[in-house]
């Protein structure tokens, strides 16, 4: 069943679903991407952030979008906490921290889980909003606004990380920090607290992802497992530590999902993500973005 | 090699103790200690506690419970007090095999339940005809159709396979309904939904214009809807587990299905329960969905208010759904059904207990269950009920009658359906 009406509908889906991808991955970005730790909890804070959105906006009838900044301080803090934790116990301690920071990261995202569920019970979660339920139209088509609102907040965070990190002295010195340590170190600045500082900033930008998350969809404690494939796949399809080809990478990741959606079938979806994956990786190593 | 030989006259030790032991255990403070002193009877089940079935599992489980403790109240089972070995499966059909087996080898349970839900009782049924045990289901779909295990029993109102499928399709069919879309999740439970509309749409001679189904953890249903829409089915079957069904309702929501569809909705899991129906307001006017039990006259049997009344209360302090219509009265049943069976038969021996509830029609608060061989009900008690008039975030409108009209079966009707589907959303 092909139309062209259809398939300019799943490029304009996708091309909306794919900036919710980037904006959902882009905390990941500087993580993962920049400072190499493996946090597989990613999902899990994104998850915690929406259930916070949701109790803001359900007891106090707080914005979505607000409720979500309003939480970015907190997140920041318990980033830095995360981190500080991180660090002391296990990169500190050793070149196989890597594979032990998985484990570290999963216990955490398991902890946020159970939290979650001994705090708010089981059930799914969602928020009220004007534009959460109600679709803008554009001559046959129609597009959610919830998808728009996660479109403008993807582009403005991106837009605002990538000036942080080259704009500013401490953006600067996270990315020089991804680079090389050891030059950093031998200039007097000490590389753990400027990492420390990055991975705040990366679970700031949660709290607002968080937001997305729940007006994009209802959320349940477990959501996070569905993440971490995703939000792996477009860091890792972006190259390392690229903002705006994270961005990209997601944007590319959800036309190529909402097509196959609409015009194949809904099965072969996920398949497809993760054949891309494979595809980037095998023609270009570093990414779609990175550099070398 | 020395004989024992009790004197004429004199009474034995041992028969001095079996005359004292019979007088206590006939006067009431002996049976009540002779109940502590034997070991519980213990049923064992896992439940989804955690993941996506935890809103029915837990739900499930509370009415159980609730039996549990009626039952014990009562004095027990063969005098003995009844209690249960719960374990959480994490709504992961992975967990339960290695659940199940040990509640069998290590806790040696006497009795088992099956967990709440399709995915999760799948992988066990083989091990438990293997070991010809007798099982308890709890709201699985055809589990036992290929197994094909004799000690089945489904707490279940769904009936003969097609039955599901068959009451929904009718409902489409009448109101002027000539093709059908299907969207199912591709899972267990979803596909066999799927199936049984596609035999029956195929023996009826009602094509199928749209066929998919989508992967869990779908997040965005749009573009799925909008390929839907464009086939512009008379009948919109949906056979969804509770994380889609939010999404794929917001989703016709904004971007509609079409001025064709007259009846939308079917098999759509999550709609029975309370968070999700407050959560989702005034998108469920016009769903036609399955259910199982709603507050209609017609539904309370014997203990049914008194149930509810028990459930409401302690629903708050288990955090579970408040309503609890969909499964709690069912899991309630499950035990009736052992209550019923243990009480005829006056042992726990497996084989006569399946033998009992097989040939037998049992009372629940969920009104008379007689099984055909494989295990289901004889006959469906499946209700399709199309919501009405409900307002967005509102628990309480649902447990008055009117908003859920059930449409199927005849006699439990109360209502007609408002047809087509984007006219009774308004």
């Amino acid at each position: 069943m092909f139309s062209l009406d259809l398939l300019l509908d799943a490029v304009v889906i996708g091309v909306l679903l794919g900036c919710f991808y980037g904006a959902v991955s882009l905390g990941l970005s500087v993580s993962f991407g920049l400072l190499d730790v493996p946090h597989v909890a990613h999902p899990a804070f994104l998850v915690l952030a929406s259930y916070a959105v949701s109790f803001l906006n359900e007891q106090y009838a707080v914005d979505p979008l607000v409720a979500g900044l309003l939480i970015t301080p907190v997140f920041f803090v318990l980033g830095l906490a995360t981190y500080r934790l991180y660090y002391e116990t296990f990169e500190r301690r050793g070149s196989d921290a890597g594979v032990r920071g998985i484990a570290f990261f999963f216990g955490v995202a398991f902890i946020i889980e159970v939290l979650i569920i001994l705090q708010f019970g089981v059930d799914q979660r969602s928020v009220t909003a004007d534009y959460v339920g109600k679709a803008w139209r554009l001559g046959d088509i129609r597009i959610p606004y919830r998808l728009l609102v996660a479109f403008a907040v993807a582009t403005g965070l991106t837009i605002l990380l990538t000036l942080y990190l080259s704009r500013t002295f401490m953006g600067r010195a996270i990315r020089a920090v991804a680079q090389d340590q050891e030059a950093l170190r031998l200039m007097g600045t000490n590389p753990v607290r400027i990492k420390q500082w990055a991975f705040g900033i990366a679970t700031a930008v949660l709290g607002i992802a968080g937001a997305l998350l729940v007006i994009v969809a209802p959320v349940d404690p477990t959501l996070d497992r569905a993440y971490i494939g995703r939000t792996f796949c477009v860091v890792v399809m972006a190259g390392l530590g690229s903002m705006s080809g994270t961005l990209v990478a997601a944007v590319i990741l959800g036309v190529a999902e909402s097509i196959v959606l609409t015009l194949f079938g809904a099965s072969w979806a996920p398949a497809i993500s993760f054949a891309m994956l494979l595809g980037v990786l095998a023609v270009r190593p570093q990414g779609l973005f990175g550099r070398r | 090699m020395s004989k024992k030989v009790s004197k004429p006259g004199s009474m034995s030790r041992r028969r001095l103790l079996a005359t004292a032991g019979a007088a206590i255990a006939a006067s009431p403070l002996g049976a009540s200690m002779l109940q502590a002193q034997q070991a519980p009877i213990r049923i064992g089940m896992s439940m989804p506690q955690t993941g996506g079935l935890a809103g029915g599992g837990k739900a499930s489980l509370l009415g159980i419970e609730i039996w549990r403790d009626d039952i014990n109240a009562k004095g027990g089972l063969l005098g003995r007090k009844v209690e249960l070995v719960v374990y959480d499966d994490k709504s992961s059909a992975s967990e339960t095999p290695a659940i199940y087996s040990k509640l069998i080898d290590v806790d040696k349970v006497d009795l088992l339940f099956a967990p709440y839900a399709t995915v999760p009782t799948a992988p066990i049924m083989p091990m438990v005809k293997q070991r010809g045990l007798l099982l308890i289901g709890n709201f699985s779909f055809q589990v036992n159709s290929k197994i094909g295990h004799d000690m089945w029993f489904n707490n279940a109102p769904w009936g003969p396979p097609d039955s599901w499928a068959s009451s929904f399709l009718d409902i489409g069919q009448k109101a002027g309904g000539k093709s059908m879309a299907l969207l199912a999740a591709d899972q267990e439970f979803a596909q066999n939904l799927a199936k049984t509309a596609r035999e029956v749409a195929g023996k009826r001679n009602l094509p199928i214009v749209f066929d998919q189904a989508y992967p869990p953890n779908t997040v965005e249903f749009s573009s799925i809807i909008r390929a839907l829409k464009a086939t512009k089915p008379d009948i919109v079957y949906v056979a969804s587990y509770p994380p889609d069904s939010a999404g794929i309702l917001r989703a016709v929501n904004e971007i509609g299905v079409g001025d064709s569809v007259k009846v939308f909705g079917g098999g759509m899991v999550g709609l029975q329960f309370g968070a999700v129906m407050e959560n989702m307001g005034s998108l469920l006017n016009g769903v036609v969905n399955y259910n199982s039990w709603l507050p209609e006259k017609s539904m309370y049997f014997e203990g049914t208010r008194e149930f509810f009344d028990k459930y409401t209360k302690r629903a708050v302090e288990a955090k579970v759904d408040p309503l609890g219509y969909y499964l709690a009265p069912f899991g309630y049943a499950s035990g009736q059904l052992i209550e019923q069976a243990v009480k005829a038969v006056g042992s726990l021996d497996q084989k006569a207990l399946a033998k009992y509830l097989r040939e037998n029609t049992h009372k629940t608060i969920v009104g008379p269950i007689a099984f055909s061989p494989d295990g289901e009900r004889k006959e469906t008690a499946v209700l399709q009920a199309q919501f009405r008039g409900v307002v967005d975030k509102n628990m309480e409108q649902f447990r008055s009658a009117g908003k859920q009209v059930i449409l199927f079966p005849e006699n439990l009707k109360s209502g007609e359906l408002v047809a087509p589907f984007e006219a009774a959303r308004k």
